[in-house]
């Protein structure tokens, strides 16, 4: 009888052991895991951005295995502070935001979205430049539903960022756009 | 000596009647029989305002120059010479021009109270400082006269004064605010009703905001008396709302934040993001860049984020709840838990244990988990 209970304890506690090894090594494998950035940044503006935009960075991001950074980008006018809180702007970007991360859910891409101030479009995308890492950037040149970024931000967007710009041309589908 | 009672009529904008009410009040204190002067009072012309104030003594402005042009202003030490029970003080915000004994009028109204004089005083909600940005961003028009909202938390009352936006544009329209060749400029710019009405708003929560932290910083004594008497005083606790939502640093907080926020905006009450970080773990890397992502979020949202390093998440979030008076609070859904993890009570309900009674616990779930179609 002691020897089945001492039998018993023996395998209990070698179990126990064997457990804590295994989450210690995985413990470890997990934090020696490279931290890799695959980021794929798509800005957008107001209350609605382009399909063929968003399709797009979904597709890239599915087929290489990235995040979708989806950006709102807020002009915050000059007689206010740049960091000031933008009640109105988020009251925009957070539903567009909900939207997208729900279709970039279904399609099983991960999201990490930001919200992003500056004295204009163009100045709230350099800020991002300036502290986030992406490995790609999509924007739609069409006029509706794009990142509302001009011609010379697009062109500013190409010569300053460090990453690959995927500019969509015009198409007939651009009047299909995700809005809130 | 005892500092005089100070009182405050609020308003949402020119033309609501504060300075109407502030004399009209006065006129009942001096008919009363207390001792009543006009320390400083700004018509605007406004003939039912002066028709008010006729009776009343008013301590005289003093002259001063400022950039070579001669101002009228309060004179502080005509009124504190004057020395009457209750003095009424029109502007509070108002900036003094340079070498006056303050530079700003508050402060002149501080001297009075300090003085033993009561003092009616009024005030625009735009003026206020911690306001002044959601304002010029509600109606685009930012004001430069600023006074900090602790100057209202000193008043032992706050009145305000409410209309409807569309009372206060009739009263525009019929000249009561401004004059004639003034109107359609008025009208077409700041007087819209879609500013009046979130100035409104604005107006009735920032004084609904002041009773409530009256309350909390009232001591309140061991509770006897009556059942009736008890519940009375458990009513007031009832009033306000806080929103605690606890993230962590990843990108899937930021949908709990976008909902709490929500929530937030729907009770229209304060949010605070609270993150309890195991003490010694350092932030960075890819942690430092999500903590920045979410501070960034909090900041556009006009949220709090909180950051406590506790070995014990529920004891943390308890405190947290506490301090802060939290009334909801909302938790992302649990990871599957694994080994002995899943003996342990899920997180939820030890929340519920250990924070006050009466404090809701919202789960708000992962997307990802549930597949959802786009």
């Amino acid at each position: 009888m002691i020897e089945h209970f001492l039998v018993g304890l023996a395998l209990l506690l070698g179990l126990f052991g064997g457990y804590l090894i295994a989450s210690s090594r995985w413990r470890g494998k997990r934090s020696e895991r490279p931290q890799q950035v695959h980021q794929i940044l798509l800005p957008f503006t107001g209350t609605e951005i382009s399909r063929r935009a968003l399709d797009a960075a979904l597709r890239l991001a599915r087929a290489e295995d990235a995040t979708l950074m989806p950006a709102y980008l807020a002009a915050v006018p000059k007689q206010l502070p740049l960091e000031c809180a933008i009640p109105n702007e988020a009251a925009k970007a957070m539903p567009m935001l909900e939207a997208i991360e729900q279709r970039a859910t279904a399609q099983g891409v991960p999201v990490d979205a930001r919200v992003e101030r500056g004295r204009s479009y163009r100045h709230a995308l350099s800020r991002l430049l300036d502290h986030e890492t992406f490995d790609r950037v999509v924007v739609s040149a069409t006029a509706t539903g794009g990142a509302s970024l001009s011609g010379d931000d697009l062109v500013w967007l190409l010569e300053k960022a460090p990453a690959e710009v995927l500019i969509l041309r015009p198409g007939p589908e651009d009047h299909r756009i995700l809005a809130v | 000596m005892d500092r005089g009672h100070y009182k405050i009529f609020l308003g949402m904008a020119a033309g609501v009647g504060k300075t109407y009410r502030m004399l009209q009040e006065g006129r009942a204190e001096a008919e009363a029989g207390r001792d009543v002067a006009i320390g400083y009072l700004e018509p605007h012309k406004r003939k039912e305002t002066s028709e008010q104030a006729r009776g009343l003594e008013v301590v005289p402005r003093r002259k001063v120059s400022y950039r070579e042009v001669e101002v009228e202003e309060m004179d502080l030490p005509g009124v504190l010479a004057r020395r009457p029970q209750l003095a009424l003080i029109d502007e509070l915000a108002h900036s003094n021009p340079p070498g006056l004994e303050h530079g700003k009028r508050y402060e002149d109204i501080a001297a009075v109270l300090a003085a033993g004089i009561d003092v009616f005083s009024t005030v625009n909600v735009q003026h206020l400082e911690s306001l002044n940005d959601r304002v010029a961003e509600l109606t685009g028009v930012r004001v430069r006269e600023t006074v900090p909202d602790s100057v209202l938390g000193t008043a032992d009352e706050v009145v305000l004064i409410d209309l409807t936006p569309e009372a206060l544009v009739a009263r525009l329209r019929a000249g009561k605010v401004y004059p004639g060749e003034n109107i359609e400029a008025a009208l077409n710019n700041f007087f819209r009703i879609e500013n009046l009405a979130a100035l409104r708003e604005v107006s009735l929560r920032q004084v609904a905001e002041d009773v409530e932290s009256k309350r909390l910083t009232l001591h309140v004594p061991e509770q006897v008396g009556t059942r009736e008497e008890r519940v009375v005083a458990e009513v007031p606790q009832a009033v306000g709302e806080r929103l605690l939502a606890l993230v962590r640093p990843h990108p899937s907080s930021q949908r709990l934040v976008r909902r709490a926020w929500r929530s937030a905006q729907r009770l229209g009450t304060d949010l605070d993001l609270l993150w309890v970080k195991k003490p010694g773990r350092p932030i960075e890397g890819d942690v430092e860049r999500q903590v920045t992502a979410l501070r960034q979020l909090a900041s556009v949202l006009g949220a709090t984020l909180l950051i406590e390093e506790h070995d014990d998440l529920v004891a943390a979030v308890a405190r947290v709840v506490r301090e802060r008076g939290s009334t909801y609070l909302m938790v992302g859904e649990s990871l599957p838990r694994r080994g002995f993890a899943r003996l342990r009570e899920p997180l939820p309900q030890r929340l519920m244990k250990a924070t006050p009674a009466g404090v809701d616990v919202r789960i708000v779930a992962h997307r990802g988990s549930k597949g959802e179609e786009g």
